[in-house]
């Protein structure tokens, strides 16, 4: 069953589409990721223009993270006043994204630097979780309680000035540091279509001290704002959102996260992360294969 | 009564003097790309009208050219820099064809001269794509190659060669074949009669391709009401990201 995509101007499949959205939807629901990192790469694979699968996926991290914000908005695990400092830098990451991603279009290098980001981000990611995961379950081997970490503060951030309290999250730090970090992953947000959960969740542990409670529901939150403002810009801008492509994204992702969230009660927590750190890489591995291999096919086209 | 007959008289005279004539028809002079469209097929057929009604013994020759508007494009070309494929060198191109197809009735090679081709435009090789900017001409050249190539494989330049299907050497007949990545705008089919290389006769015919319902509405929205469609396009995955999870949670 083939639909034609409006903005992308091409027949695809529904079924590959929504299957896509499907096997997102079943790993983000059984690992609590957003998972753009996968659809964006997984839809230029299938032959969506770059440029169009990027904006759309924003527009399906959109979607796909309010029910999740919503649960955890209803529990108190969302820190409003850190979400909206790392919203107003995720809107200026957004813009300075955009704007990036146009001259970068126009120069003919924005695949390349899509590739390359993706290379660099999801290794170290994955290399650092997939460390994690062997220490958390060697540990477990040997018998012993895998060690929490200790909240940590970092140096550099508790010496930014015009600190405030966060009472929600029993927190005294300067609103520089999110405002930072929302910045960087804005940028994130509009040159490679995703939300950028798995650089705000171990940031905001791991750099802010952030208690784990309230850090999935604040990253969420602050997803869904940012991600709506990458669809705004890119749809003034560019006009690169296909409406059509998100929804089938949604519906398939909708579905599959359910399975996800059903086999993750079936696995302990430290295989999930490994297998995590292993899909990360694996897809660091996949894209970084395709920058170095010779390409099939040496000339592209583009408008004007 | 001699009035009639001078215009009979008339009449003859003209059409011994008429010039060997083409008429064409189309399948369809309107392709609606809707949500279902999957690319199509266009029926491109015709008789030819001889002088004096002298239909020849050998069969005519004959070129049917579907071609789509045509636009500025640049062409890059990847190299390995530092152990990466980078876009480096490129080349511009102002009048590149969005859809080229032409169907013969034998090999391009057999049917026109180098000279003709290159007038008509007969034949992918022979397409006039107003290279510009300071490349050399072989430069130019292997760009041309690379953007012929691709839209090859793209299904947007096509060569049917034999494809023209003749009867009584009167009839004619072409099937030419549109992807579903077909750009939009307004087409042209063209047939040339020839005859020892020559174009003796030619016809045009118009053939538009737009979106039709839903599709162009999505499609004009996006581009005329940026802001409102970026609005409605986050109203709808809000919208249905929220709906499928309280869907979801009921069953």
């Amino acid at each position: 069953m083939n639909i034609y995509l409006p903005i992308a101007e091409m027949s695809v499949n529904v079924l590959v589409i929504i299957g896509l959205g499907g096997l997102v939807g079943f790993l983000s629901g059984m690992f609590g990721i957003g998972g753009g990192f996968l659809t964006t790469p997984l839809l230029i694979f299938y032959g969506i223009p770059p440029a169009i699968a990027v904006a759309s996926a924003a527009t399906q991290i959109t979607g796909s993270s309010v029910s999740g914000a919503l649960a955890y908005w209803k529990r108190g695990g969302v820190d409003v006043r850190i979400g909206a400092v790392l919203i107003a830098g995720g809107v200026v990451g957004a813009a300075l994204g955009s704007m990036l991603f146009k001259l970068l279009q126009a120069l003919g290098q924005i695949d390349v630097t899509i590739n390359i980001i993706y290379v660099v981000f999801l290794g170290t990611i994955g290399g650092l979780m997939l460390r994690e995961a062997l220490a958390a379950l060697a540990a477990q081997k040997a018998g012993q309680v895998a060690p929490t970490r200790m909240r940590a503060r970092n140096p550099l951030v508790t010496s930014l000035p015009f600190k405030m309290r966060y009472s929600e999250s029993g927190l005294f730090i300067s609103p520089l540091a999110p405002l930072l970090l929302g910045v960087a992953t804005g940028i994130l947000t509009a040159i490679m279509g995703i939300g950028g959960g798995f650089i705000i969740v171990p940031a905001l542990i791991y750099v802010l001290g952030m208690p784990a409670k309230m850090v999935v529901g604040t990253s969420l939150f602050q997803i869904i704002f940012v991600t709506a403002v990458t669809t705004l810009l890119h749809s003034v801008q560019s006009q690169t959102v296909d409406i059509v492509l998100a929804i089938l994204l949604l519906a398939g992702g909708v579905i599959g996260a359910q399975f996800g969230v059903q086999a993750a009660q079936k696995l302990p927590p430290e295989r999930l992360r490994l297998f995590l750190a292993l899909i990360v890489l694996g897809v660091a591995a996949r894209v970084a294969y395709g920058l170095t291999v010779a390409p099939s096919e040496l000339f592209t086209i583009y408008a004007a | 009564m001699s009035r009639l007959l001078a215009l009979a008289l008339i009449w003859l005279a003209c059409t011994a003097a008429a010039p060997v004539k083409l008429i064409t028809d189309i399948s369809q002079s309107r392709i609606d790309i809707i949500y279902t469209f999957k690319g199509a097929e266009l029926l491109v057929f015709g008789a030819i009208q001889y002088a004096n009604g002298q239909v020849p013994d050998e069969p005519p020759g004959l070129a049917v050219v579907m071609r789509g508007p045509a636009e500025p494009i640049t062409v890059r070309k990847k190299a390995r820099v530092a152990g990466i494929w980078v876009n480096t060198r490129s080349a511009r191109f102002e009048s590149a064809p969005g859809f080229y197809a032409v169907a013969t009735s034998k090999p391009i090679a057999k049917l026109v001269d180098q000279r003709t081709a290159t007038i008509w435009e007969i034949g992918v090789d022979s397409l006039q794509l107003s290279p510009t900017g300071n490349a050399t001409p072989a430069e130019t050249e292997e760009f041309e190659h690379g953007l012929i190539d691709l839209r090859r494989r793209n299904g947007l330049f096509a060569e049917h060669e034999g494809a023209v299907g003749i009867s009584q050497n009167i009839l004619y007949r072409a099937r030419i074949a549109i992807p579903s990545s077909v750009p939009v705008g307004s087409y042209t089919a063209q047939i040339f009669l020839i005859k020892n290389g020559e174009v003796i006769a030619q016809s045009t015919s118009p053939v538009e391709i737009d979106k039709s319902g839903f599709e162009r509405w999505v499609f004009v929205a996006a581009h005329n009401h940026a802001l409102a469609y970026g609005l409605a396009a986050v109203a709808a995955a809000l919208l249905a990201g929220w709906g499928a999870g309280l869907v979801v949670r009921r069953t």
